[in-house]
């Protein structure tokens, strides 16, 4: 759509005008504002606390599971993208419907399905006994978590790529005796970049953030499973404020710095989580 | 075609391992003591408390935000105003910030330990750890959800109309209710009801924020946490899937209305 003639707010709208930047101000920006400050203000304590052990285990194990979610997500996201975009078949739709229920789910809610699957009384705990395996309370868990909130951004963003550019070029390329390895690598990849650049960000984002289902599944056991927000949610129980705040802005800035990326790219790819169908 | 079965084959495992499995398991396990155990987990005093603090805190920040929302989302689309850049990247903001972390932002504002919030305490009015600080936070967290189902909505209407109004000497206030709106309120109902779904569900923000009291400031998902913690996972499975009945309901409700919206690539 062309780019439309926008006019200088006047009258009732320049009062609508203000108050949308008040409104944004006063919750978005004078919080960010009272946390920076709230950090810079016992500076020390926050430095002395976010280089201790635990802060560094805590960080190193969410950065980790990130990395592991956007490698496991960008894969699975490709792969269902093409099922659910390209193939008709009775399970599709409800495949499409559990793909969205990540999104549904309260993150505690999500943390206890998992608990009640790997552990204490879990349905596969034979399983994982038999094998050795311990997942609940122990890193794969917080994983595995990660990965279940996580699921439907990469997917999604993919498939609405996919579903614009059609299957032409790939057509063509088959018509031309290209193997569907060739097909996939030299054409359906390059063209579904843009969409995978915004979901990975996405994910990140979640990843790095995710809280309520690591809390319940991991237990939150420092240097084990404790993850960045679960540091947090540690630190203000034992009230140890400084450390909670100074994690928070490390987050915080990380969030931000996602943010700009998104708002960097090509406004035609630019697309948010809220986004409708 | 071996190729696209296998491809099919493993996604259809990959989403039953991670999506399927875990919820039947939770659907069986709040089901299984049968129907007098199932009420009893879902119908004590504490737990009606919780999800009804939870649903009434979810509609005030619904009310609000779908009011605010559309007003952003007009100033976004309609007017050449400064920073237009600024207040799109703001409203995407809780979107990014992870939510345990918008209410460490609250906390740093308004806790008992900041400077503000000790002077609001001091005027009678406690927000962190009661249930303004609730509000406060499901504000935040849900701001972008309706600003960005009308956004797309408001783009596709033609400016031609409401410069007509204009002409016809309608104010811009009435030009709003009357040439605007009404294209746009089922936008605005979808986004108001992703809004509602995602303030009952919430946690991370109200975990630091609401105290947690029982009776006061305990919502629904933080007293399935509390249940969880006690070794209640039955009970907690029951009261989940209460939640989980609500959110089934709403998403498709969502789905529907912002298919009647149209916009974006309706």
């Amino acid at each position: 759509m062309a780019e439309r003639i926008l006019r200088k707010p006047a009258g009732a709208s320049r009062l609508v005008f203000a108050l949308v930047c008040g409104w944004l101000t006063l919750l978005l920006v004078v919080p960010l504002l009272a946390l920076v400050g709230a950090v810079v203000q016992d500076r020390s304590e926050v430095l002395r606390t976010l280089l201790s052990a635990e802060a560094r285990n805590a960080l190193l194990l969410t950065l980790g599971v990130a990395l592991a979610c956007i490698a496991c997500n960008g894969v699975f996201g490709v792969a269902g993208a093409l099922v659910l975009v390209r193939q008709r078949f009775w399970l599709r739709r409800v495949l499409d419907a559990l793909i969205d229920m990540p999104l549904a789910l309260s993150p505690v809610m999500t943390g206890l399905a998992f608990l009640l699957v790997f552990g204490r009384s879990g349905v596969l705990r034979p399983v994982l006994d038999g094998l050795g395996v311990e997942i609940a309370f122990a890193w794969p868990s917080v994983l595995l978590a990660t990965l279940f909130v996580t699921l439907p951004f990469t997917l999604r963003e993919v498939a609405l790529v996919l579903e614009e550019v059609g299957d032409s070029e790939e057509q063509a390329a088959a018509t031309l005796g290209a193997s569907p390895w060739q097909t996939f690598w030299r054409i359906t990849l390059p063209n579904l970049r843009g969409g995978l650049i915004i979901g990975t960000t996405l994910t990140t984002a979640r990843a790095l953030g995710e809280f309520g289902a690591v809390l319940v599944v991991g237990g939150s056991i420092a240097n084990r499973t404790q993850t960045a927000t679960t540091f947090i949610h540690a630190a203000i129980e034992e009230r140890q404020e400084p450390a909670a705040f100074g994690m928070a802005l490390i987050l915080a800035a990380a969030a931000i710095l996602l943010l700009l990326f998104m708002q960097g790219l090509d406004p035609t790819q630019k697309r948010s989580p809220a986004h409708g169908d | 075609m071996k190729g696209s079965l296998l491809l099919r084959a493993g996604v259809s495992a990959w989403v039953t391992a991670f999506v399927a499995l875990p919820l039947l398991v939770l659907v069986v396990r709040g089901l299984e003591g049968g129907p007098a155990a199932f009420w009893e987990a879902v119908s004590g005093p504490a737990v009606r408390d919780a999800v009804g603090l939870s649903l009434w805190t979810a509609g005030l920040a619904t009310a609000v935000n779908a009011v605010v929302g559309t007003c952003i989302a007009w100033v976004l689309v309609r007017w050449d105003v400064p920073g237009r850049r600024v207040i799109a990247a703001l409203v995407d903001l809780p979107l990014a910030i992870p939510t345990l972390v918008a209410g460490m932002l609250i906390l740093a504002l308004l806790g008992p330990q900041a400077p503000l919030g000790r002077l609001l305490d001091q005027a009678g009015l406690q927000v962190a750890f009661a249930r303004p600080g609730i509000v406060l936070a499901l504000l935040f967290v849900t701001l972008p959800f309706v600003v960005r189902a009308v956004e797309p909505v408001l783009e596709e209407l033609d400016p031609a109309e409401e410069e007509a109004a204009t002409t016809l000497g309608a104010r811009p206030v009435q030009t709003f209710l009357r040439v605007l709106l009404p294209p746009v309120l089922p936008a605005v109902a979808a986004g108001a009801v992703q809004t509602f779904a995602r303030s009952v569900a919430e946690f991370g923000s109200l975990a630091a924020v609401s105290g947690n009291i029982p009776f006061k400031t305990l919502v629904a998902p933080v007293y399935v946490l509390g249940e969880v913690e006690a070794g209640n996972t039955a009970g907690a499975a029951s009261v989940s899937l209460v939640l989980l009945a609500l959110a089934l309901t709403l998403q498709p409700l969502a789905h529907v209305l912002a298919r009647r919206a149209g916009g974006g690539r309706g």
